[in-house]
């Protein structure tokens, strides 16, 4: 079975091989059945991933200890929801799953591929096909998951515990369907630069993918950051650790394209840049791909002990980088420029968003980079953490998100900023009552908080404010205004739930930032603590078997300030029997969109334990914003003109007026 | 927990990266400032705990020591109280712990000539960046005083707008 995968493994990266090459060649020489080779192939190759992925995880679900990789990561007694997500919970297994999303995406190009023309649906495979052969031969030579072990163990390693959650069980997948999806961009990118010709229509054809990839890359982000909050046990929720900037970063250039590809596909401008965008997001995944892998980020030393992974990545990194981006310099000039426009006008607001995001990538791009390179370059030790991050990020995001809710509302090629303005007063005057309310009735708050409040509350009643506006409602009839609104394209709604969801995760951030509350306190059993005007009773401690963990389970009651009880909230401390390794589950009570958040400490000797207790104002907010950005996306993505094989509309003809046709 | 589970804790980071984890990780029950830590002085223990927040734990993986449970961490809290309660300033706590550990420990780099492309990065880049679109959008706006419509064309042009 094991031997089968391998074999299937093998095949692809065959096959991978015949995509890159045939199609390409056929587009090249005009010839239609080299070209078409691609699409049957793509499919092919994508069905081999999958079946050598499945007899992974085969080996998995049955504990096939023979096989190195699963000895290495599970365990016989682990929960079986935990066998099979510790297929992709390890480096080998990651990589695995890594190529067959690439060639899922690339199967989804051959098959709904069908309306493209055919030279660039060639290419477009192609393109795939070099990404896929390059990461297959990186999967067989330096990190193959099928490697056999003799004489076989009886038990497995396990997992590391930390990974033996649902959390991180999703996380992953969600977030190579967005690094990996993103590759779409890039060949389509890269194929328009190799037939030198690009026009809106290019640009209808990449939108979707990058729109799907956009999206699961948000869920992943916002899934492994809601991990990182209940299970390091400290409520910490973003850290501007290198792993998270490398995810935040293709998130954050993937987003500028977003929204350069609609000027692109709306006003036929901004092509070239679009093009760079579409490169440089994906530059920014492998680049994310390779910090994660090659072990960098632990320590240059680390990487210089076994760097055969780190720099087969590495040439792949530059392979595809240098190559795509040489190509750029080569043939960005035959391009034409596009449409004209004033800076004050739609286009011109996307400009501004395209420039404040890109900057916020090479911040967090030069922020995350800048230790290795310092130590490379002058032996020195540096650290670049998340107070720096806060600072630079932060006052990037101020001029940006003010500008959020004038972008929808400015007419394309020329706007009147005045008039937008007058119609954004209404917003306006509330997100200044939120400031307002914030500063002088919530205690604890500064003044800056209260700015920030009043921007995320900015952002929320912006977004409402264009979907109010492109109803009409107020100025016409209810009837009407619900005829309009059932009316609307369906990419209104997705600007406005985006918008929307980016205001909620702000506030989460903000709220939580600044209005929470702590209190760190030693409890025996019967001890009650006070946080936020709630009460948390100590009941006592036990300790529990689980399948493959022991714990401390400490009971807690939580009552309100009239002494009603509210709920019971279970705080644990765990060790995992197979590694000895401790980990902590946090107890977490949600009130409204605020949590409390209850974490056991060390136990001491006259029989109190440490407990912090947290009160989380409003923090839900942060994943549940995120949530509707991706439903956002999602609605967006069912628009009509971006629906496969949605027929376009016919220009009227205009007669050739005589008079015109004799100036000429 | 125990320096010798933290440094487990430390080996097995390794594989948490290998599954994609948002996070460098320190997973174990992660309990930072104890109460016998904290100090009386309400003014003094939050200007100890912003202090905190900006500076290193240097046997973890990228977290401040006021996030983190390592006997170091832990020591190095207490001397950031010790100084306070002397009466250092916020300045005088940095510079005396950088004195001892070295810029490593320092969250926010500081702002000198080394460091120089770091912090200007994000400025130069804006200021570039706005320059060129501002610069094309004014070019853009003078080669876009195109011959205008002649009479004809405009009539013409006013047939087919009333079309639609």
């Amino acid at each position: 079975m094991i031997e089968a995968g391998h074999f299937a493994l093998v095949l692809a990266f065959a096959l991978s091989l015949v995509q890159a090459s045939l199609p390409a060649i056929g587009a090249r020489l005009g010839n239609e059945r080299l070209m078409a080779v691609a699409a049957p192939v793509a499919l092919t190759g994508f069905a081999m991933t999958a079946i050598a992925f499945a007899a992974l995880a085969a080996a998995y679900v049955q504990s096939d200890f023979s096989v190195l990789n699963v000895w290495e990561n599970s365990h016989s007694m682990k929960p079986m929801l935990y066998k099979i997500t510790g297929t992709w919970g390890n480096h080998e297994g990651s990589m695995l799953l890594w190529v067959l999303i690439l060639t899922f995406f690339g199967a989804l190009v051959g098959l709904f591929g069908a309306n493209l023309p055919p030279a660039l649906k060639a290419n477009v495979l192609a393109v795939q096909g070099l990404i896929g052969a390059a990461f297959f031969l990186f999967v067989l030579t330096t990190s193959n998951p099928f490697t056999r072990l003799f004489p076989v163990p009886m038990e497995g390693r396990d997992l590391n515990p930390v990974l033996q959650d649902i959390g991180l069980a999703i996380h992953p997948p969600l977030l190579y369907l967005g690094y990996v999806g993103f590759s779409v961009s890039f060949s389509f990118a890269v194929a328009a630069l190799i037939d030198g010709r690009i026009d809106a229509a290019w640009a209808r054809w990449v939108r979707p993918w990058t729109l799907a990839a956009w999206m699961f890359l948000t869920g992943g982000i916002a899934m492994g950051s809601y991990w990182a909050y209940y299970e390091l046990g400290w409520g910490g929720f973003w850290f501007w650790d290198p792993v998270e900037n490398a995810s935040f970063m293709p998130w954050l250039a993937g987003t500028a394209l977003l929204h350069s590809a609609i000027v692109m596909e709306k006003r036929s401008a901004l092509k070239i840049w679009t093009i760079l965008l579409a490169i440089l997001t994906f530059s920014l995944s492998l680049l994310g791909t390779f910090l994660v892998r090659s072990g960098v980020l632990t320590s240059v030393h680390a990487f210089a002990t076994d760097p055969s992974r780190g720099v087969f990545i590495l040439a792949i990194l530059t392979l595809f980088v240098g190559g795509s981006l040489a190509l750029f310099a080569f043939r960005a000039q035959s391009l034409t420029a596009g449409g004209l426009f004033h800076p004050v006008s739609r286009e011109g607001a996307l400009v501004l968003n395209n420039l404040f995001l890109t900057t916020a990538a090479a911040t967090v791009f030069i922020g995350t980079l800048y230790p290795l390179f310092i130590e490379a370059v002058a032996g020195d030790k540096i650290s670049v953490g998340a107070p720096f991050f806060d600072l630079t990020f932060g006052a990037l995001m101020v001029p940006l998100l003010f500008a959020v809710p004038f972008g929808p509302l400015l007419a394309w090629k020329r706007g009147d900023l005045y008039a937008v303005s007058q119609r954004l007063f209404l917003a306006a005057g509330a997100a200044l009552v939120v400031a307002l309310v914030a500063a002088f009735f919530v205690d604890g708050v500064s003044a800056f908080a209260a700015l920030w409040l009043g921007l995320a509350a900015w952002l929320i009643f912006g977004a409402l404010t264009d979907l109010a506006l492109k109803t009409g409602i107020g100025s016409v009839s209810p009837g009407v205004a619900v005829r309009r609104f059932a009316g609307l394209p369906k990419s209104v709604f997705g600007t406005t739930l985006a918008h929307m969801g980016l205001g909620l995760t702000t506030l989460g951030i903000v709220a939580v930032t600044a209005l929470q509350a702590e209190n760190i306190v030693a409890m025996r059993p019967g001890d009650e603590a006070g946080i936020a005007g709630y009460a948390l009773r100590f009941e006592g401690i036990e300790p529990v078997q689980g399948p493959n963990f022991t714990e401390d389970r400490g009971r807690f009651t939580l009552s309100n300030s009239g002494g009603a009880r509210l709920a019971d909230i279970v705080s644990a401390k765990r060790i995992y029997t197979a590694r000895q390794m401790p980990t902590t589950e946090a107890g977490i009570k949600t009130l409204g969109f605020s949590q409390i958040y209850v974490s056991l400490g060390d136990q001491s000797d006259d029989g109190s334990i440490v407990v912090r207790i947290w009160w989380k104002p409003l923090v839900t907010l942060i994943w549940l914003g995120a949530l509707v950005m991706m439903a956002g996306g999602g609605v967006s993505l069912m628009d009509r003109r971006l629906r496969i094989g949605a027929p376009t509309r016919q220009r009227r003809p205009v007669a050739a007026h005589p008079a015109r046709t004799a100036a000429e | 927990m125990t320096a010798r589970t933290r440094h487990v804790v430390g080996a097995f980071a390794w594989l948490a990266l290998a599954a994609g984890a948002p996070l460098a990780l320190t997973a174990g029950p992660a309990l930072a400032v104890t109460p016998a830590e904290v100090l009386a002085d309400p003014a003094l223990e939050a200007r100890a705990r912003k202090i905190s927040a900006e500076l290193r734990c240097l046997v973890c993986q990228n977290q401040s020591i006021d996030d983190s449970d390592a006997e170091l961490a832990h020591d190095l809290r207490v001397v950031v109280r010790q100084r306070l309660v002397a009466g250092d300033t916020d300045a005088e706590v940095f510079a005396y712990v950088v004195s001892r550990y070295g810029e490593f420990v320092l969250l926010k780099p500081q702002l000198n000539w080394r460091n120089a492309l770091l912090w200007a990065t994000p400025v130069l880049l804006l200021l570039i960046g706005g320059g060129y679109i501002l610069l094309g959008a004014r070019r853009k706006a003078a080669g876009a005083d195109q011959v205008a419509l002649s009479d004809e064309e405009r009539r013409a042009l006013d047939e087919v707008l009333k079309q639609d």
